[in-house]
């Protein structure tokens, strides 16, 4: 049995739908109930949904042996899985966004609000940049409205959300994709399997292109 | 006479490996818990975590409680021409947890062939690890890499340092697409890029592996890379060997072939090794070396089946029964082989298959 995570929300039914057309349907994933696991014992593979921020934890830990997580996770939390394949779907940025009239001038310290602190930090030692990080677990958009930090990295997709609060996107840090991983363990001891599965949804994503 | 149910899995494993490794010539390497500070300061990039448990000794001497071993080998032995020192090692370190971040006292088991080292070393220091692995399960494989290799293609495209560790990255996460990113930043051309990205693709079975890397361009290390496969082909093991060259390891430090075991149920590799003559050079020795070290911690997930009683016979007595026929009652449980606890009352956790109440026994 191939275990695999998806992460719940949107982006995880368009990536279910994708693996559906390439053949892993597994039709009890759409009945209305509480079931936390989905299996399809004919095609040998189970499906569960996690919040999108835990798919590399079970991942890593081999509780799935493959799952799908946007490249902001794998770089927050670098955990150690192979990324097999980019998806090509969830597309959007990690970005530094601010107050429309913000400018950086380098002359103190950079308050920077953000959830990903560890793409912060990479981003802003990169630029030798002296930062103090402000981990905020929400609503990141407030804080520099509010004086709390002088600018915020997050993902932006569509930039509305900005720019209905007068923000907006300063610098963009890197693109975001949904990519394929899998255990490093689990891909020696299922490799046929997994080879399998990632061509037909190599197939897919190529077919749709 | 040692009771072998007794033991711990990771205590029966490591009693197993000492027979194994002492057949092959090695000795085992006892040492001291701790080690000077600075050699780890000097080298943290070598450990597996960077953190170390400090403290002043009563000179004054800034001092450690061991996070890696191989170090301390290095460290304490000397280069001999045509010398190999041969040691195994079953030592507790200390370092961080991965998952608690928390310091972790971790036992580790692990041999090292230091000195002139050639390639029936490095074979038989691999199939060592193999045949460890196969003390655990009968379900392990053992990846096997070649830095050298690995470096010689990427470099022969474009040799900038930070480009190189991009892409060494990326071929360890079989990563392809951001492979294709960073060669298009670099200005590589797509030849360059299709050369490289063919370090992704190798692996499987060995002899499929070399017919690969011949297709990629003419390697000087191609030639070791067959010798190793036709000695490890030549091994009841070999089914359990690949090759994987994502499978690779720091460039300062290691070179030549690197490699890493996994066994069944378990989530990460629990070996791991290589050739480490860049290590030693850091450390101003002439001598070439290879080894491995085996994290026992990591199979702590396998055999955890709860044996269904705690004791056979729980005892239970006060203060008016009679010690004498309390103390017979028991040689007589223990004498058969059984095993009892005594105790006044029942205590909660305690499972026991029969309850003998001696306040109740004329």
């Amino acid at each position: 049995m191939l275990n695999i995570a998806l992460p719940k929300g949107r982006l995880g039914e368009k990536v279910y739908e994708l693996f559906e057309k390439a053949g892993y349907d597994c039709p009890s994933i759409k009945e209305k109930n509480r079931k936390l696991i989905f299996e399809n014992k004919e095609k040998g593979i189970s499906f569960f949904w996690v919040k999108p921020s835990d798919v590399s934890i079970y991942v890593e830990r081999s509780a799935a042996d493959i799952g799908v997580a946007g490249k902001d996770i794998l770089l927050e939390y670098k955990p150690d899985v192979y990324e097999l394949f980019d998806l090509g779907v969830g597309k959007c940025n990690m970005a530094v966004a601010a107050k429309k009239e913000f400018r950086d001038n380098g002359m103190r310290v950079l308050k920077v609000a953000t959830k990903f602190t560890n793409i912060a930090s990479d981003y802003y030692a990169g630029l030798g940049r002296d930062i103090d990080i402000i981990k905020l677990n929400g609503s990141i958009e407030l804080a520099p409205i509010l004086g709390l930090s002088d600018v915020i990295v997050d993902i932006v997709e569509t930039g509305k959300t900005l720019k209905e609060n007068n923000l907006e996107v300063k610098d963009i840090i890197l693109p975001i994709s949904a990519r394929l991983i899998a255990n490093k363990a689990s891909f020696n001891f299922k490799r046929e399997k997994i080879e399998k599965l990632i061509s037909a949804i190599k197939g897919q994503v190529e077919n749709s292109d | 006479m040692i009771d072998d149910s007794l033991m711990r899995f990771e205590e029966k494993v490591s009693y197993s490996l000492r027979s194994l490794y002492k057949k092959y010539g090695y000795l085992p390497y006892k040492m001291s818990k701790f080690e000077e500070y600075e050699l780890y300061i000097r080298n943290k990039d070598f450990l597996v975590s960077d953190r170390v448990i400090a403290f002043n000794d009563t000179n004054g001497k800034l001092m450690a409680l061991k996070p890696d071993v191989t170090l301390s080998i290095i460290k304490a032995g000397e280069d001999i021409k045509g010398v190999k020192q041969k040691v195994f090692y079953n030592e507790n370190v200390y370092r961080v947890s991965e998952s608690t971040h928390r310091f972790k006292e971790i036992m580790q088991t692990g041999l090292e062939c230091i000195g002139d080292i050639d390639i029936y070393d490095i074979y038989e220091v691999i199939t060592l690890a193999a045949r460890s692995l196969a003390e655990i399960s009968d379900d392990f494989y053992i990846e096997i890499s070649n830095m050298d290799i690995v470096y010689f293609v990427i470099s022969s495209v474009c040799d900038d340092k930070k480009f190189v560790s991009q892409v060494l990255k990326c071929i360890s996460q079989k990563n392809a697409h951001d492979l294709k990113k960073i060669c298009e930043e670099y200005s590589v051309e797509f030849g360059g890029y299709k050369k490289i990205s063919s370090l992704i693709s190798l692996y499987g079975e060995m002899g499929e592996v070399i017919e690969k890397i011949k297709e990629i361009s003419d390697i000087p290390q191609t030639g070791d890379l067959i010798t190793l496969s036709n000695l490890l082909c030549n091994t009841s093991l070999s089914e359990r060997i690949k090759f994987d060259f994502s499978a690779l390891n720091d460039i300062n430090y290691y070179n030549g072939f690197v490699f890493r075991g996994f066994v069944k149920d378990v989530f990460c590799s629990v070996l791991s090794g290589g050739q480490y003559d860049n290590m030693m050079k850091k450390m101003n020795r002439k001598s070439s070396a290879v080894g491995f070290a085996l994290y026992l911690d990591r199979i702590d997930d396998l055999n955890r089946q709860m044996p269904e009683f705690d004791v056979d016979y729980l005892l239970i007595y006060d203060n008016s029964t009679d010690v004498l026929k309390l103390s017979n009652k028991v040689n007589e449980i223990t004498a058969s082989g059984f095993t009892v606890s005594t105790q006044k009352s029942i205590p909660g956790k305690l499972r026991y298959k029969e309850l003998i109440d001696l306040t109740k026994e004329g």
